[in-house]
């Protein structure tokens, strides 16, 4: 009997540890809300909805065009517009290579895509933000993209949907960025004395320069259960007044209680509700 | 070498010129020498104050000796009398609104208050308006369109006021209404940027048929600080901050998204507040001249396409993917 000495070889190599994880790693995910942990792709049949305690996830901006329009089918409009980095702005990082970079990810020129299609049977105009892409920022690109879209409308008489989910303006575009809330009310305006609907669905997060401009001009703003929606962040609020917010601050239902929302919606009842409204509005 | 050590050292270079011109005996020779050292030293000067960077400017658009909105309405106008409230829910004070006469006509005037010492600045709330502070700048300017009053407005405030209350009563909601409105208001519309132009909470009151800025105001999409906080994590990097965002009134001009740059007395508008005031009273005679001749329906679609143009910082070079 070897006392000192190992005299046999281990019976089988241990796993290398790059190999050494669990299989199912990756397919599970925890609700932010409840703590609940779901099988992922139970998530995405539920709509990304948590099904224990409804809790909404965001979606992509694909994703929601999916869910929104009839058998998830549309043409989209000015996808090929990118930023030409007008400040050639370099913070940390060059922000050339933030938009490449966000652009692999997303599959996207930037945060929002404009589609056309059908809604339960309405021809629309909707535009969906993409919070992957740089926080769902708007820069020139998001300002372009809204205004035409919304001139659109007015030129076709479409109805206009604008799914927000957007951190607000884009620093690293500067006051070109700030001027898009100014270009982008102008064509809402127009849009709303030619009496053309336009909805407003706030979807998690909506800030900054989007909730003050076209986010809040909607012939219905709804929101999305739970939904964090305002001018300033909440942690810029707690610098300011040096205070903890009170619990559901700034969430939809707050909003809704203050008189600023039409309506929190559930996501699997938000197509229909749009739709009803459309046939109010246009019927 | 620091700025400051440099503007104290032109000071110093003015005294020795001054002491220079007490001391030695006169005549025609030391006379011309000295008056060539005098220019020489307003030269610098005035180089100093053409070079500062963005940094520099964005203290002096914060001077609390600045020109403010009460100061233009005594300084560029006639019986300025005061509309308060929103007629909703109160009266802000970081907003003031009023009726005057500039040169003879009558007209709104409309901007951002900020206070000089503690007591004002509290009351002021730092010029930073809540809803009702725009509520009621758009009430007034709904007023002033339904009787065909131009609309004078001077911006300067360091943003909407970030509080509970102002977001309990809509902020955004009241930022977004002012922008659609404004810009379909039937009357000139003038706006000058006098001190800090603070991203939504200035454009507010900002939409017009012309849009001036003082030389050194600066209009940014965020303060150089929260910027700096954000971006590189440490708000002591606002001074490089504030170079990347490009928010001195050059910077804007070049950008396209001002039309002119309004030159200050030298040393900055807080030297001298009736010297600012003419300079820009002849900017804003003019350019109220050009626009009472426009119909109404022109006037609007100018503004328009002023903004329609703004900000083209893109280029259809994406290679779409098939979607939907």
């Amino acid at each position: 009997m070897a006392w000192f000495r190992r005299e046999k070889k281990p019976v089988e190599q241990p796993t290398p540890p790059e190999e050494r994880r669990v299989r199912t790693e990756g397919m599970w995910t925890k609700c932010e809300a409840c703590g609940q942990i779901i099988w992922k792709k139970d998530l995405e049949t539920n709509w990304n909805v948590c099904p224990r305690c409804q809790h909404h996830f965001r979606l992509s901006a694909v994703r929601r065009l999916e869910l929104l329009l009839d058998d998830g089918q549309w043409v989209e409009h000015d996808g090929a517009l990118e930023s030409t980095d007008p400040l050639e702005f370099v913070d940390t990082r060059p922000y050339r290579e933030r938009l490449r970079e966000a652009q692999q990810k997303t599959g996207m020129a930037d945060a929002i895509l404009t589609a056309e299609g059908r809604l339960q049977g309405h021809p629309v105009l909707c535009c969906s933000m993409e919070f992957g892409f740089i926080g769902g920022s708007m820069g020139a690109v998001v300002g372009e993209k809204v205004t035409r879209a919304a001139e659109l409308a007015l030129a076709r008489r479409l109805p206009l949907v604008i799914v927000s989910c957007s951190g607000g303006a884009r620093m690293m575009e500067g006051a070109i960025s700030l001027m898009q809330m100014a270009k982008i009310c102008a064509a809402l305006g127009r849009l709303d004395r030619a009496r053309i609907p336009y909805i407003s669905v706030l979807a998690d997060p909506t800030t900054g320069g989007v909730t003050a401009s076209y986010a809040m001009l909607g012939d219905l703003n709804i929101a999305e259960p739970g939904a964090l929606i305002g001018f300033a962040g909440p942690r810029v609020i707690e610098q300011t007044i040096r205070q903890k917010l009170p619990e559901g601050f700034q969430r939809a239902e707050f909003l809704l209680a203050h008189g600023f929302l039409d309506a929190v919606v559930h996501r699997k009842e938000l197509k229909s509700y749009i739709a009803s409204a459309l046939d109010f509005f246009l019927a | 070498m620091d700025a400051n050590d440099r503007k104290r050292e032109i000071e110093q270079l003015e005294r020795d010129v001054e002491t220079l011109r007490r001391l030695v005996h006169k005549d025609a020779q030391t006379e011309a020498e000295l008056e060539r050292l005098r220019r020489e030293v307003a030269e610098l000067r005035r180089e100093f104050f053409e070079h500062l960077d963005a940094w520099q400017r964005t203290q002096l658009a914060r001077h609390p000796q600045r020109p403010y909105t009460l100061d233009f309405a005594r300084l560029l106008f006639d019986h300025f009398s005061e509309l308060h409230g929103d007629r909703a829910f109160g009266d802000d004070p970081s907003i003031v609104t009023g009726m005057a006469r500039f040169a003879g006509r009558p007209v709104l005037v409309v901007g951002h208050q900020k206070g000089r010492d503690t007591k004002q600045k509290l009351a002021r709330n730092f010029g930073m308006p809540k809803p009702e502070g725009y509520r009621k700048a758009l009430r007034t300017m709904q007023l002033a369109a339904k009787f065909g009053r131009p609309i004078f407005c001077f911006v300067d405030t360091p943003g909407a006021y970030p509080g509970v209350d102002a977001e309990e009563r809509g902020q955004a909601e009241a930022i977004a209404r002012n922008l659609r409105e404004i810009m379909l208001l039937p009357v000139p519309i003038l706006v000058t940027i006098t001190g800090e132009g603070g991203s939504g909470g200035a454009l507010a009151i900002a939409v017009g048929d012309r849009i001036n800025m003082l030389e050194n105001a600066i209009y940014s999409v965020i303060s150089p600080e929260g910027c700096a906080s954000i971006l590189w994590r440490d708000a002591a990097k606002a001074p490089q901050a504030a170079a990347a965002l490009k928010i001195t009134a050059n910077d804007m001009q070049q950008l396209g998204l001002v039309d002119e740059v309004v030159p200050e007395p030298e040393g900055g508008a807080h030297t001298n507040h009736e010297e600012t005031a003419r300079i820009l009273q002849e900017v804003l005679s003019r350019q109220l001249a050009e626009l009472v001749r426009l119909p109404p329906a022109e006037l609007l679609e100018q503004r328009y396409r002023k903004f329609r143009r703004m900000g083209q910082a893109f280029r259809e070079s994406y290679a779409v993917q098939a979607r939907g």
